[in-house]
């Protein structure tokens, strides 16, 4: 008997349950689209944080205070920010941000709980934004307390509409602003709406907007550009030494941390890598359940075919030619489950992919990695039925009713 | 080619162990020559289906050799014993055993699926339903090659067995009650196919307990309690008279 005469004999046997036998596939239906949904979610999450690192620049450092230490998020202060300006060398830029929540009110609309930002005027160099029509303010208006803003692209259409907000005033708290300017519109990244906001002189947020019991000249993040990647580390352990000395902390206790993009990017990539983990386990687990499934119903048709198994030993089959048929049988099942699940699983990519809260990609060769797994499954999970089936004594099988 | 086609020397069975053995075969030595055609008889238990099932290398004796076609069967594994049966014995059992879901065509086609891969006789797929048809044609079953089991009667499908059994060309057939589930109209039919093999020169070993149907074996073989009783040409009245008198 030949490998293909055994398919085909394997074929008829499944398609005598039709029925029965898709349903036993379901759980390598689930498994296999979960494995393509999991590549592609993660291929998805990957491109994204590399948009983001393009969009922030790698060149960034970022100043702010630690985390989990009581009362350091008020140990950061303006003069921080003075100082690194003035005493790290390899830098291009210091920008200081305090950011508050405020109504704002403008062209007969209000606002409610936006986020104002106060912001240094080398802000726009150091985050690398840019402005649609005005200009930034100055550092003389900072110095002086001006009331001037920038409005988000957001904030800029809802309140104006499509009309140049030059010059127009706009009420924040209770303070009266210049509108100088609008940025450019960013979108929505990680979460974060960057068109939903106004910028203000960081003095202007101390002198209205400060609470006196934070203090009125703290900052919640100092933005540190540096002249190239090569001399990030210098100017990291530069900026680390001076806060060290400023806030009189020991080295392996400061009250502020000190983090670049990839950082904050390996934080985001573990919770990348906690989701397809995640996955992970639900694709191996549905393998797990299907394979069982499929090794369940192979059982029971090893029972149910006992007799046929019988006679077709006494024609002449071999208990390998009989192994080989049940064992094809499980894996064909798995696979025609391997085929059903990939397209569930292209379609699920596409679906995630357009449902607009998750980026995903298909990665083509989750697809054979997917079919293998299947195969795998079902040689696995069908060796033991299959082995049954070879071990039947032919007399016993003929007997059986 | 030598006279005889089988031949077994003190072939004995037993089942279970200790004070539960049943011997089944108590030491049986039987030797069929080409062209034979043997009934065997015996009563209920006596042995005669485990006979047929050794014979047919289904089973392999307690002790005791066993040659078949010129060759010692007895200590062969489980794959060649499967070869054996496949080349050189049709079976044709009391309840058919056609599978119901394939059609009658493909039914006899199965044995000629089990053909060892490197075996010369084996048939070329395209010759394997030309083949068959040819054998439902000879069991005068041409025009039902596409009916399943379940559209045949009784005496239809065991003769679709036969072709089935034939098909292969095998040197023995061995039929264990054949007529057993046929009314005596389709056990007529289905004699009268088998005393045409008897004619063709196939040798044929036949378990029943019908004198009518053991009529038409020119010898009976009769057995007891695992014993071979007597052997004798013809009507079986000996046996039946043996039975008797118990
Ligand atoms: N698998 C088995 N296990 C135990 N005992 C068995 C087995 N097969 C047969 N026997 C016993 O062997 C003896 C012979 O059985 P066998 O089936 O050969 O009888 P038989 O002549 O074919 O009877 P019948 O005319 O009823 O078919 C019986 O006593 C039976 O109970
Ligand atoms: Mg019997």
């Amino acid at each position: 008997m030949t490998f293909y005469e055994t398919l085909g004999v394997a074929w008829e046997g499944l398609a005598l349950n039709k029925a029965r036998s898709l349903l036993t596939t379901l759980g390598v239906i689930i498994g296999v689209a979960s494995v393509i949904v999991m590549l592609g979610v993660s291929a998805g999450a990957e491109a994204a944080i590399a948009e983001r690192i393009n969009s922030l620049g790698a060149d960034l450092i970022i100043v702010g205070p630690m985390r989990g230490v009581p009362g350091a998020a008020r140990t950061l202060v303006y003069d921080d920010a003075l100082a690194i300006a003035e005493n790290v060398r390899g830098i291009n830029g210091v920008s200081a941000e305090q950011f508050t929540t405020q109504d704002v009110s403008g062209g007969g609309t209000l606002l409610e709980a936006i986020s104002v930002l106060g912001v240094t005027p080398d802000f726009p160099a150091v985050r690398d934004y840019r402005l649609l029509t005005g200009r930034f303010f100055t550092a003389e208006e900072n110095d002086r307390k001006t009331k001037v803003a920038v409005l988000g692209y957001g904030i800029s259409q809802d309140l104006f509409g499509a009309e140049d907000p030059f010059g127009q005033q706009v009420t924040i708290g209770s303070t009266r602003f210049t509108v100088v300017g609008v940025m450019q519109p960013k979108g929505v990244i990680a979460d974060v709406d960057y068109d939903g906001r106004v910028y203000i002189p960081l003095s202007v947020v101390f002198q209205k907007f400060s609470s006196t019991m934070v203090g009125a000249d703290r900052v919640r993040t100092i933005y540190v550009k540096a002249e190239s990647r090569e001399v990030m580390d210098s100017v990291i352990a530069q900026i680390t030494a001076l806060l060290v000395e400023r806030h009189d902390v020991e080295v392996s206790q400061p009250d502020f941390s000190v983090q670049t993009q990839q950082d904050i990017i390996a934080t985001q990539e573990a919770t990348t890598e906690a989701f397809r983990d995640l996955l992970a386990w639900v694709a191996g687990v549905s393998l797990l359940v299907g394979g069982i499934g499929i090794m369940n119903i192979m059982l029971v048709s090893v029972t149910e075919r006992t007799r046929e198994i019988g006679l077709r030993q006494a024609l002449g089959a071999r208990p390998w030619d009989v192994q080989l048929q049940f064992l094809l049988e499980a894996v064909i099942l798995s696979l025609v489950g391997g085929l059903a699940g990939a397209v569930g699983g292209i379609a699920g990519v596409y679906l995630f992919g357009s449902l607009g809260t998750m980026r995903t990609e298909l990665v083509p060769a989750s697809i054979p990695l997917a079919f293998g797994a299947a195969a795998i499954v079902g040689v696995f999970f069908g060796y033991y039925p299959a082995t049954q089936a070879a071990r039947l004594d032919p007399i016993e099988a003929l007997r059986r009713e | 080619m030598e006279e005889l086609l089988l031949n077994t020397q003190n072939v004995t069975k037993f089942y279970g162990s200790d004070d539960a053995t049943v011997h089944a075969l108590a030491g049986v030595n039987l030797s069929v020559r080409r062209g034979e055609f043997v009934a065997i008889m015996g009563p209920s238990g006596s042995g005669k289906s485990t006979l047929m099932n050794i014979l047919g290398c289904l089973d392999r004796p307690t002790s005791g050799a066993y040659v078949l076609d010129g060759e010692d069967v007895s200590e062969l594994s489980r794959a060649q014993l499967a070869d054996v049966r496949n080349r050189k014995i049709g079976f044709i059992f009391q309840s058919f055993n056609l599978l119901p879901r394939l059609s009658a065509l493909k039914n006899v086609m199965m044995p000629m699926l089990y053909y060892r891969q490197d075996a010369d006789e084996r048939p070329r797929v395209d010759e394997r339903e030309e083949r068959a048809t040819r054998a439902l044609e000879d069991v005068g079953l041409g025009d039902r090659l596409h009916h399943r089991p379940n559209q045949l009667s009784g005496g239809q499908q065991q003769r679709v067995a036969i072709a089935r059994a034939l098909v292969n060309q095998p040197p023995l057939i061995l039929a264990d009650e054949p007529t057993g589930n046929l009314d005596s109209h389709a056990s007529e039919e289905v004699m009268t196919l088998i005393g045409g093999l008897h004619r063709k020169g196939v040798t044929i070993l036949m378990v029943t307990h019908d004198p009518t149907i053991a009529a038409h074996a020119e010898r009976v073989v009769c057995l007891r309690d695992g014993l071979i009783v007597a052997d004798g040409p013809g009507g079986g009245g000996n046996c039946v008279e043996r039975e008797g008198r118990r």
